[in-house]
């Protein structure tokens, strides 16, 4: 299996959608091939086209606010003692998390189609709550599925989407968390596929997904290049990024520019969710081994039995909740591009309290991951290295679970 | 000796009536008593389709999710499927058996183990449910070499394309989803556009055999006995969990419903 130089990972797949000969594809009910060639026919066509990229380019300047910081944490850097630990504040984008780049796409695509509703899943709110703003700007009606013990979690993602118009439709078959809400927004879409347009809030999914999402969420890497250059002068010589993973779009957005870099000046470590300490049960595949299996219409590395069916995960952080990971993910592991690693519940929450303390930035409990591994790894790194954690989403939606682990005094200071 | 699912649609041809087909869950509400469901229905319908469970079902409505998640509570595994085919077979040895589920299942159990277990069992056929075509042009291939039916699916989206590839690389039987829904959901468009559907498939190729799932009930089936045949499926799994709620015995209560069906296409 092998990376190629010079061509987009989203467009290194065959002929039936998969990278590496085996991740990702279509396993898809024969309702939805229909709905999903129209898709893959729109954006094969219109991500050339010069009039669509522009009309993108103005929504992420002008709406979504680009570009997002690109700061020093110089406290933290002091603190450790080591590398330089910088981060890509991606929260500052509108809605604050990075979750509104695939959502955008997704509303333009669904009005060039003259579809009017659009549907989507999520799991700590920031899908949902992007798709719900972008659906409202742009005209469409807009349902959204989440898990009810997602919503019960994550109270003020929650009370934005009803603000912005969006029905927010609870699932409770399993687990009730992410990967039921994606189950079950797949099966409105295959009853409503003549009329609505679906938005997978991650890079999963059947191919199609998982390409438009990586496609749009590399505008964090586009930025980080040019800031980078606008810093240093030229791409530093050692580079880390660091990147919690849960389906995989904000880190695969984060690396996407430098793909083509030698792993040894540009290196990408994706952090997964490792669940409580004490637990057997976690939200990392890559790290753990888990088998190739499929979920949601694609081939991945993903946490199940020996019978096939799919195992409940656990994470503090509802966003990193899901028993799958991206194909490209599975993809950039197996050659070797990136490497991949978990946190744990308690490790997550200690590099909250450690950030904040040195820092004012708030990176919620998904981006904490992140900066768990980084913090630990940065120690140990000469100055010269320049580490960088993405801070894709803000902890205000946390707050309840933060005050419940660290108590209310330490939010409310904060 | 030929298919039994071929021989089954040969001989309702002579009777000049509608296959009547059932879904059950295997393992639903518990090994020995789906297997209970599947013989004494067995008096009633023609081809009898069991279904895998499976977790995250993307394709099925509430009541077949209840159903499966019933089964897996019971810690149903794949080679329980198989072996309340095999007991079911021991005295019903000429009823068609059609596996009905989701790929991951075959995929981890490995297609050739899987097919291996489907033929020692007595399984006749097999749908999998995310396992479209053209993706399943190898694995129906091996079924065919396992003489198992491989039925392909086709929807109301199937463009005129694909139609004929599918039906070109169809064995002896094709499920025609009636419209665009979930299994269970109630039949939103009218029995003359989906016939008119139907029509169009067997226009193709009148040798294969059409049937028509989704949406069939007590309430709709006799409309479409004019055709190869009928799938009733959730609103089976739905007398399960009211049979169970009510604390009455599934099995007669089941029986009771297919005997129904099967009058109302006679």
């Amino acid at each position: 299996m092998k990376l190629r130089k010079g061509i987009p990972v989203i467009d290194q797949g065959d002929k039936l959608g998969f990278w590496g000969g085996k991740f990702g594809g279509n396993f898809v009910p024969e309702t939805l091939k229909k709905p999903i060639e129209d898709l893959e026919i729109q954006f094969n066509k219109l991500k050339n086209d010069k009039n669509f990229i522009r009309e993108r380019d103005k929504y992420f300047k002008n709406w979504i606010g680009t570009p997002t910081r690109f700061i020093k944490l110089n406290n933290l850097t002091k603190h450790v003692g080591g590398a330089q630990i910088w981060s890509k504040v991606v929260s500052d984008a509108n809605g604050g998390a990075h979750k509104i780049y695939n959502a955008t796409v997704h509303c333009l695509l669904a009005k060039r189609s003259g579809k009017k509703v659009i549907i989507g899943d999520t799991g700590a709110g920031y899908a949902g709550k992007m798709l719900s703003m972008a659906a409202k700007k742009f005209g469409l009606k807009c349902k959204i599925f989440m898990g009810a013990k997602d919503i019960k979690r994550q109270q003020p993602n929650v009370k934005a989407m009803k603000k912005n118009g969006a029905d927010v439709i609870p699932v409770y078959s399993g687990s009730q968390t992410l990967v039921d809400a994606v189950s079950e927004c797949m099966r409105y879409w295959v009853a409503n596929c003549d009329t609505t347009a679906m938005c997978v809030g991650s890079t999963v999914g059947p191919a199609i997904f998982v390409r438009i999402c990586g496609w749009s969420t590399s505008q964090i890497s586009r930025e980080l290049k040019v800031q980078l250059i606008n810093e240093f002068g030229e791409v530093p010589k050692k580079i880390k990024l660091y990147n919690c993973v849960g389906g995989g779009s904000s880190s695969f957005g984060f690396w996407n520019e430098f793909m083509d870099y030698d792993k040894k000046q540009v290196e990408f470590i994706g952090v997964e969710a490792g669940g409580p300490a004490k637990s057997k049960k976690h939200a990392a595949p890559l790290t753990y081994g888990s088998k190739i299996g499929i979920l949601h219409g694609a081939a991945q590395y993903v946490n199940q039995n020996n019978d096939g069916q799919i195992e409940e995960t656990e994470s503090i952080s509802a966003g990193l909740d899901y028993p799958g990971i991206s194909p490209l993910h599975c993809f950039l592991k197996d050659t070797k591009r990136a490497r991949y690693t978990a946190a744990s519940d308690e490790e997550a929450l200690k590099a909250y309290q450690t950030v904040t303390k040195y820092e004012n930035l708030r990176p919620s409990l998904e981006p904490s991951h992140a900066f768990s591994v980084a913090i630990k790894e940065a120690k140990k790194l000469s100055k010269d290295t320049i580490v960088v954690i993405n801070s894709c989403g803000d902890a205000y939606k946390d707050k309840k679970i933060l005050e419940k682990k660290l108590g209310k005094k330490y939010v409310k200071s904060n | 000796m030929s298919n039994p699912i071929r021989q089954a649609f040969q001989n309702l041809k002579r009777e000049r009536r509608a296959a009547l087909l059932t879904y059950t869950v295997a393992g639903d509400s518990s090994n020995k008593q789906s297997l209970e469901i599947l013989k004494s229905i067995s008096s009633y319908a023609d081809i009898l389709e069991l279904g895998v469970p499976h977790n995250t079902p993307v394709a099925d409505g509430g009541q077949i999710q209840t159903s499966a998640y019933r089964a897996i509570k019971n810690g149903i595994k794949m080679n329980d499927v198989f072996k309340i085919v095999k007991n079911f077979k021991k005295s019903k040895y000429s009823k068609p058996v059609i596996l009905m589920g989701y790929y991951n299942m075959i995929y981890q159990y490995g297609e050739n183990n899987f097919l291996k277990n489907c033929k020692k069992s007595g399984v006749n056929g097999l749908i999998v449910v995310d396992l479209p075509w053209p993706e399943n042009k190898i694995f129906s291939k091996k079924c065919k070499k396992s003489s198992i039916n491989f039925i392909q699916l086709i929807s109301p989206t199937t463009s005129k394309k694909r139609l004929k590839s599918i039906i070109k690389d169809s064995h002896d039987m094709i499920y025609y989803i009636s419209m665009l829904s979930t299994t269970g959901g109630k039949l939103k468009v009218s029995p003359r556009k989906i016939l008119i559907n139907y029509n169009k498939i067997k226009k193709i190729d009148p040798k294969k055999n059409c049937v028509i799932g989704f949406g069939i009930t007590e309430k709709t089936i006799s409309k479409f006995k004019n055709t190869d045949g009928l799938v009733v499926g959730s609103q089976i799994c739905k007398e399960i969990t009211r049979s169970l709620n009510n604390r009455q015995n599934p099995v007669i209560n089941v029986s009771k419903m297919v005997s129904k069906l099967r009058k109302k296409i006679s």
